[in-house]
């Protein structure tokens, strides 16, 4: 058998595959995040909840209205994106003239009461999502066998990761994003809707967090409590990247993603604290985070 | 003339006055609390109570906003458990060891913290409160999902059965009252003032000379020190220890309770978590989870009552006209 550091290949590959698929939700979530934060300087506590929450609503139009996955990969993100909007417009929005620390608050309450909900409802057990037809199965690698719908998901997410990116740095809308991210006073007094693009933002981000849901339903089971067991995760990889550069919050979660998996491999005791090892060393020697800016 | 001397007279006069008046009642209604209440449902509340303190200290008075506060509480009451049951320990010196444990902790956790500010300071402590969370689970020493159970409460310097339920009331109220004297010796000393131009000017406070890295880390690890002796009590009261206190739920709880209260203040917290504390008593029996609700008050303080129902008492006609007055800035 072909060894690699003293550890059996297909071991070690297994290993970075999970890595690299959790990896990928760490982009998904830190991204939005990135961007939530970028604009509205809220740290979005509920970001968790709202990843639950799209696997929810897929597993809900697959049970209840026979809808599939291809067609909740749309849905779902678009309906968290709209309630999102609709948070923002209606609550969040009167918290920005205050610390920021009132909008981590408030994200918080809501997570909870979102959660809290769900377990009430659906208990705290997962529900079991099917992979959708297309992508069941596996391919035999050679080396090892690669389940098609992970292998799915990680060039989905980077697609996505990647097509959010280019929105932010290379179209119009993305100009007025980051000019609005600058300095959203100028940004107002050349007539661009600067309260809109907040509302747009917030939305887009719970969106991205919900279409991640969607993405994870099948790997892990559908549960209320999936969302807050990875959000305190994704806080730290924030914290690692900085929350300065998109594209540093991308990169940051696959980095992340796959030093978690690979440390399963190594010392496996360690893989639940390993992120978090890592971003105490980062605040020491880099305290402003891999790519931030700001102290 | 005469009438505007005689106002200002009072007007110095009467706080300290009315707030003699609010201490003694308060304390005479703690201590004939246990005619009327079942003594562990108090414990509890001055438990929580105590940590709420604690955790202002640091939030309403240095300004820093910890979401790891679980670690100190929960940490604390696995220290003391551990050390009266495994070591044999008398209680006093069990809690000792659990304050001393939490703030050695605290120490650990505020040296990395600290070296970011607001959100990130939040974010941070939240973290490796997690990771403090995983080494529970997996250390051996407390035991993972079963937690330490049957803690002996033990004898109080060796004579007072702690066991007795109205004995164990009376220490925990002494404990209690002396960690609330602790903080407000602290809040209003030199060193209290310095924490507190902290909080309303950073800046200003570093350009004034201080060093305001020692002064934060200074802050939190007095505050996770007394978040300990919360702890610590809190595993002689209820003779286990688990993973529940360190858990983030927990650090959530005690920002709530905070933040219901009156972030600071000193007497909000204690409301607030009495408030919290009857809420999760109430509500133990149902079906109904405790999160739906302490999610919504959440929402509802932040956007609509920040300043608690201490805070808003102060600020009220009533409060200002007893001499109250409210300086933090929302």
């Amino acid at each position: 058998m072909t060894m690699i550091f003293g550890i059996p290949l297909q071991a070690f590959l297994g290993q970075l595959l999970i890595g690299l698929i959790n990896g990928s939700f760490y982009a998904l979530l830190s991204l939005g995040l990135a961007i939530i934060f970028g604009l509205l300087r809220v740290i979005n506590f509920a970001h968790g909840a709202q990843y639950m929450l799209g696997a929810f609503i897929a597993w809900l139009l697959l049970s209840y209205l026979g809808i599939g996955y291809w067609p909740a990969l749309v849905l779902a993100p678009l309906l968290v994106g709209l309630i999102g909007a609709a948070i923002e417009r209606t609550m969040l929005r009167q918290l920005y003239s205050l610390d920021p620390l009132y909008g981590l608050l408030f994200t918080f309450g809501l997570a909870l009461t979102v959660e809290g909900t769900f377990r009430y409802i659906y208990g705290a057990s997962g529900q079991p999502y099917a992979t959708p037809a297309l992508l069941a199965g596996g391919a035999n690698l050679g080396f090892m066998f690669l389940p098609i719908y992970r292998g799915w998901v990680i060039v989905f997410s980077l697609i996505v990761c990647l097509g959010t990116w280019l929105v932010i740095e290379k179209t119009k809308l993305g100009s007025y994003l980051r000019a609005a991210t600058e300095n959203p006073v100028l940004v107002q007094s050349f007539g661009i809707n600067v309260p809109f693009l907040l509302t747009l933002t917030y939305g887009l981000g719970a969106a991205l967090a919900a279409l991640a849901g969607v993405l994870a339903a099948p790997i892990y089971q559908v549960s209320p409590l999936m969302g807050s067991n990875i959000i305190i995760v994704v806080f730290a990889v924030v914290v690692v990247g900085g929350m300065g550069s998109i594209m540093g919050a991308i990169v940051t979660g696959y980095l992340l993603g796959v030093a978690e998996g690979l440390t399963k491999v190594f010392y496996p005791e360690a893989s639940n604290i390993v992120i978090f090892v890592i971003m105490a060393i980062v605040l020491l020697l880099r305290p402003a985070g891999l790519f931030g800016r700001d102290a | 003339m005469t009438l505007t001397l005689d106002l200002a007279k009072r007007k110095e006069r009467s706080p300290f006055i009315v707030q003699t008046v609010f201490l003694g009642v308060g304390l005479a209604c703690l201590l004939l609390a246990p005619l009327f209440f079942y003594p562990v449902f108090l414990m509890k509340l001055l438990c929580f109570a105590l940590f709420a303190c604690a955790f202002n200290l640091l939030l309403g008075y240095t300004g820093l906003l910890s979401f790891g506060h679980a670690a100190f509480f929960g940490g604390a009451a696995y220290f003391t458990a551990h050390a009266v049951k495994e070591w044999g320990v008398p209680p006093e010196l069990g809690i000792l060891v659990g304050v001393f444990g939490a703030a050695l902790l605290g120490a650990v956790i505020g040296f990395f913290a600290i070296r970011r500010q607001g959100i990130y300071f939040a974010m941070i402590t939240l973290a490796l409160a997690q990771m403090f969370y995983f080494f529970c689970l997996q250390s051996g020493f407390t035991r993972g999902e079963d937690g330490i159970q049957s803690v002996p409460r033990g004898h109080l310097l060796g004579v007072i059965d702690l066991l007795q339920p109205t004995n164990m009331y009376y220490f925990v109220l002494t404990v209690f009252v002396i960690g609330i004297a602790i903080i407000w010796r602290i809040i209003n000393s030199p060193f209290g003032m310095v924490l507190k131009s902290i909080r309303e000017n950073e800046t200003r406070a570093v350009s004034l000379g201080y060093s305001v890295r020692n002064y934060k880390l200074a802050a939190f690890v007095m505050s996770a020190a007394l978040t300990g002796l919360a702890g610590g009590l809190k595993a002689l009261v209820f003779q286990f220890a688990t993973l529940t206190d360190v858990s983030w739920q927990m650090s959530g709880e005690v920002i709530l309770m905070t933040l219901l209260g009156g972030i600071g203040t000193l007497i909000g917290p204690i409301f607030g978590a009495g408030l919290v504390v009857t809420l999760q008593n109430y509500l133990a029996t149902s079906e109904f989870p405790v999160t739906i609700i302490t999610g919504v008050v959440f929402m509802v303080c932040v956007l609509l009552f920040r300043r608690g129902i201490v805070g808003e008492f102060y600020n009220s006609r009533l409060g200002r006209k007893l001499g109250f007055e409210h300086r933090h800035k929302h």
